[in-house]
C-alpha cells in the first residue's frame, strides 16, 4: 500500500534516472540521513561508537572502494590491507610534518598517495587477468606491510614501531587523539562516508562507470566497441585505491588512534573487505554498505549472545564466529550470489506488488 | 671459496624449502585441473589434517572445550596414545570424509558458476574449517611427531667438511627436509603413475581436458570431483605432516597456502611438473635473494614478499606461467 510508484509522475529525464525513483525510497533515505545526523549523535556512547558505528562507517568507505574495483571493473584485489596501510602512513606523515594542516586534508592526501600506489600495482592488470591478478595483488599486500615495518622513516623512528595520531580539531571539537568524543568522531566519519558514497554512486552510473562495467563483462568486447582498457583499468585502480586509502587513514587517525601495521593492515583485512562486498553484493553501492554493516554487526551480535547470554568462553565464541562467517559466505554464494543487495531488490519488488501479486 | 660454499648451502636449503612449497602447490593443481576450482582452502586442509593427526595420536576428545562449556564436565583426553601409523590412517579417513562432504554440500550446488564465485566459496570453506578445526581440537600450538628424525644431518656435514678449509664445517641440512624431498618424489611419481596407467586416472585426465566431452562419454563428474578432493586431502595430509613436524601445528600453517600461490603462478596452474619446478624456483630464489641482497642491504625478512614480486614480474612477460597452457581468449 505504502510502497508505490503509482502517482509519482516523472516529467524529466533526470527525475526518471535518479537513484531513488520511488517516492517512499526517497523518504526513507532522507529520514534515515536526518536521523543519522540529528538523533544519533545525542544518544551515542563510547561502546556504540567504537564497536559498531565507527567501524561500519569506515569499512563502508573501504568496501565501496573495493567494490568499484572488483564489483564494477571485475578486477579481484587481495591487496586492500596494504593499500589501507599506505593511506594510514601517509596521513601520519602529513599530520606530524605539518601540524597546522586540517585533518581532512591529511586524510585526503592519504587517499591520493594510495591512488598513486594502487595505479602502480594495477598496471600489470593489463596483461594479467583473473586469479593471476588476485595473486599479484598479494605482492602489494606483503611488500607494503614489510616496507612499513622495515623503514623507520615511515613511523618517525618511534621505538615501538607504532604510529600514534596526535590531536586534531575541527570547529573546536577534537576529532583525533585521546580527547575526541564519540559524537564528534561519528559525525566526522559519517560526513566523509556520505560525500564519498554520493561521489561513487554518481561515478559508477556515468560514462566512467559504464566503461568499468564493460571491461568487467568482457574486456575484449569492450575494447572492440572503443573502451580504452588501459584508462578504464587504471582509473578503476586509482579511484578504488583512493577510497581504500581514505578508509585506512580514517582507521588510523579517527578510529584506532594508534596502529601497528602487521596487526591492523594484515592480509585478514583484505579478506574481510572481500567478504563484505561478496555478502553485500558485487557491483552495488548499497551492497557495499550492507555488507560492511553485516560483517561489523555479526561478530558483535554473536559475541553478545554467546559470551554474555550463554556465558561461553571467548575463544569458543571466536571459533564459532569463524564457522558462521565461513558457512554464511558459502551459503550466500549458493543461494544468492548477488548478495544482500539482490535480496533487498527482491523484497522491494515484492513490496511494490503486495498485496495483489498477480 | 667459503663464501661460495655458503652460497651453495643456501641454494640446497632453498631447494628443500621449494620441495615443501611444491607439496602444497600440488594439491592446488590437482583440484584446479580436474574441476577448474582454485582451492584456497588447501592450506587450511593441511592444517586440519595435521590437527586431526595430532588429536588422534594424543587421544584428545574432539570438541572437548565445547562439551565442557555446555555440560560443565571436564573431559580432555581419552588417555591413550595411538601408533603414528594408525593415526595417519584415521586422519586420512577423516580427509576422505571431508572430501565427500565438500562435494555433497558445496560443489554440487555451485556447478556452472563463474570461477571467481567458486574461489570465494573455497575462501568461505577455509574460514569454516579454521573455526571448526580449532573448535574440535583446540587452538593451542601442538607438536607433531610421527617418528621422522629432525635436526642437522651430521653425516652430510662430516662428509662435506673437506670441501673448504678450516673455517668450513660442511653443509648443514635438516634431516626432515631430506625426508620431505624423498616423500615428495614418491608422492609425485605415484600420482603420475596413477593418472597415466589406471582407468580412474584416465577419467581424471579426460575431465581435466574437457568437462562436456567427458560427460558425454559417460564419466560421472561428481564421482571424479570426490576422487580429486580425496587425493587433494591426502596431499594436504602429507604436507601437513611435513610442515607440522617442521614448525609445529599452528595457525600459520594455513598461510602456506598463500605461499603456494606464486609457486603456481610461476609454474602455470595446469601443470604438475610446473608446480614442482615453480616450487623449487621460488624456494631457491627467495633463499638466495635473502642471502645475497635481503639480509645485507634491505634489513632482512624479504622472504615475506619476494615470491609474489617474482611472480608479478614474471607474469608480466609470460601471463600463463612457465608450463601453463597458452591462454586463448575468444569473444
Amino acid at each position: 500500500m505504502l510502497y508505490r510508484e503509482a502517482g509519482d509522475f516523472k516529467v524529466s529525464y533526470p527525475a526518471d534516472q535518479q537513484t531513488f525513483p520511488i517516492r517512499s525510497d526517497r523518504l526513507i533515505f532522507w529520514v534515515g540521513l536526518a536521523a543519522a545526523y540529528c538523533v544519533v549523535p545525542f544518544f551515542i556512547n563510547d561502546y556504540w561508537a567504537n564497536a559498531v558505528l565507527l567501524p561500519f562507517l569506515i569499512y563502508g568507505v573501504a568496501s565501496i572502494g573495493l567494490n568499484i574495483l572488483t564489483g564494477y571493473c571485475g578486477q579481484v584485489s587481495l591487496g586492500s590491507g596494504g593499500f589501507m596501510a599506505v593511506g594510514a602512513y601517509t596521513c601520519y606523515k602529513m599530520m606530524t610534518a605539518f601540524p597546522e594542516l586540517n585533518l581532512v586534508i591529511c586524510i585526503l592526501a592519504g587517499g591520493v598517495v594510495t591512488a598513486a600506489v594502487g595505479i602502480m600495482f594495477g598496471l600489470p592488470s593489463l596483461r594479467i587477468k583473473g586469479f593471476y591478478l588476485a595473486v599479484v595483488t598479494l605482492a602489494a599486500q606483503f611488500f607494503l606491510v614489510w616496507l612499513f615495518n622495515k623503514v623507520p622513516w615511515f613511523y618517525n623512528y618511534s621505538a615501538s614501531g607504532m604510529i600514534t595520531a596526535p590531536e586534531r580539531t575541527m570547529f573546536g571539537f577534537a576529532i583525533s587523539g585521546p580527547n575526541a568524543t564519540p559524537a564528534a568522531t561519528y559525525l566526522f566519519c559519517l560526513s566523509l562516508l556520505v560525500v564519498l558514497a554520493f561521489l561513487a554512486r554518481n561515478l559508477t552510473r556515468g560514462s566512467v562507470g559504464r566503461k568499468w562495467m564493460a571491461i568487467r563483462d568482457m574486456d575484449i568486447a569492450a575494447e572492440i566497441i572503443g573502451v580504452n582498457p588501459l584508462m578504464a583499468k587504471v582509473t578503476a585502480f586509482g579511484v578504488s585505491s583512493f577510497y581504500v586509502g581514505v578508509a585506512g587513514a580514517m582507521i588510523f587517525s579517527v578510529y584506532l588512534g594508534a596502529v601497528e601495521v602487521t596487526e591492523a593492515f594484515g592480509i585478514q583485512k583484505s579478506f574481510l573487505l572481500l567478504f563484505m562486498i561478496i555478502i553485500g553484493g558485487l557491483g552495488s553501492i548499497f551492497g557495499s554498505l550492507a555488507g560492511a554493516a553485516f560483517m561489523v554487526l555479526m561478530p558483535v551480535l554473536l559475541k553478545n549472545i554467546m559470551v554474555n547470554q550463554l556465558g561461553w568462553a571467548t575463544d569458543i565464541a571466536a571459533h564459532f564466529e569463524f564457522i558462521i562467517i565461513g558457512g554464511l559466505i558459502v551459503f550466500f554464494l549458493i543461494v544468492e550470489p548477488h548478495g544482500l543487495a539482490q535480496l533487498w531488490r527482491i523484497i522491494k519488488e515484492k513490496m511494490r506488488l503486495w498485496p495483489f501479486p498477480h | 671459496m667459503v663464501e661460495f660454499l655458503y652460497g651453495v648451502e643456501v641454494f640446497i636449503n632453498g631447494l628443500m624449502a621449494g620441495v615443501m612449497y611444491s607439496l602444497v602447490a600440488l594439491g592446488f593443481v590437482l583440484i584446479f585441473k580436474a574441476s577448474g576450482i582454485f582451492n584456497y582452502a588447501q592450506g587450511v586442509m593441511a592444517l586440519f589434517a595435521a590437527m586431526t593427526l595430532v588429536g588422534v595420536q594424543e587421544g584428545q576428545v574432539p570438541f572437548a572445550h565445547l562439551i565442557n562449556a555446555i555440560f560443565g564436565t571436564q573431559y580432555h583426553h581419552f588417555g591413550w596414545h595411538i601408533n603414528a601409523f594408525f593415526a595417519i590412517l584415521v586422519a586420512a579417513l577423516v580427509m576422505l570424509l571431508f572430501a565427500y562432504l565438500v562435494e555433497r554440500y558445496i560443489l554440487k550446488h555451485l556447478v556452472n558458476q563463474e570461477p571467481i564465485i567458486l574461489f570465494m566459496a573455497t575462501i568461505g570453506l577455509a574460514y569454516f574449517m579454521e573455526g571448526f578445526g580449532d573448535l574440535m581440537w583446540g587452538s593451542n600450538i601442538k607438536t607433531l611427531d610421527v617418528g621422522i628424525p629432525q635436526g642437522g644431518n651430521f653425516w652430510i656435514e662430516e662428509k662435506t667438511a673437506f670441501l673448504g678449509g678450516d673455517d668450513f664445517y660442511g653443509f648443514y641440512l635438516d634431516t626432515l627436509d631430506i625426508y620431505a624431498t624423498v616423500i615428495a618424489v614418491l608422492l609425485v611419481s605415484t600420482l603420475v603413475l596413477f593418472s597415466q596407467y589406471t582407468k580412474t586416472g584416465r577419467a581424471l585426465r579426460a575431465v581435466a581436458d574437457d568437462h562436456q566431452a567427458a560427460l558425454s562419454v559417460g564419466i560421472s563428474l561428481r564421482r571424479i570431483w570426490v576422487i580429486v578432493w580425496c587425493i587433494a586431502g591426502i596431499v594436504a595430509l602429507v604436507a601437513g605432516i611435513m610442515w607440522g613436524s617442521k614448525s609445529g601445528v599452528q595457525f600459520s600453517l594455513s598461510l602456506i597456502a598463500l605461499k603456494a600461490l606464486p609457486v603456481l603462478m610461476l609454474g602455470g596452474f595446469t601443470s604438475i611438473p610446473g608446480a614442482i619446478i615453480g616450487g623449487l624456483l621460488i624456494g631457491i630464489g627467495e633463499k638466495l635473494f635473502e642471502f645475497l641482497i635481503g639480509a645485507p642491504f634491505l634489513g632482512g625478512a624479504t622472504e615475506n614478499w619476494f615470491a609474489y614480486m617474482l611472480a608479478l614480474v614474471f607474469l608480466v612477460f609470460r601471463p600463463q606461467g612457465l608450463f601453463g597452457e597458452k591462454i586463448i581468449e575468444r569473444v
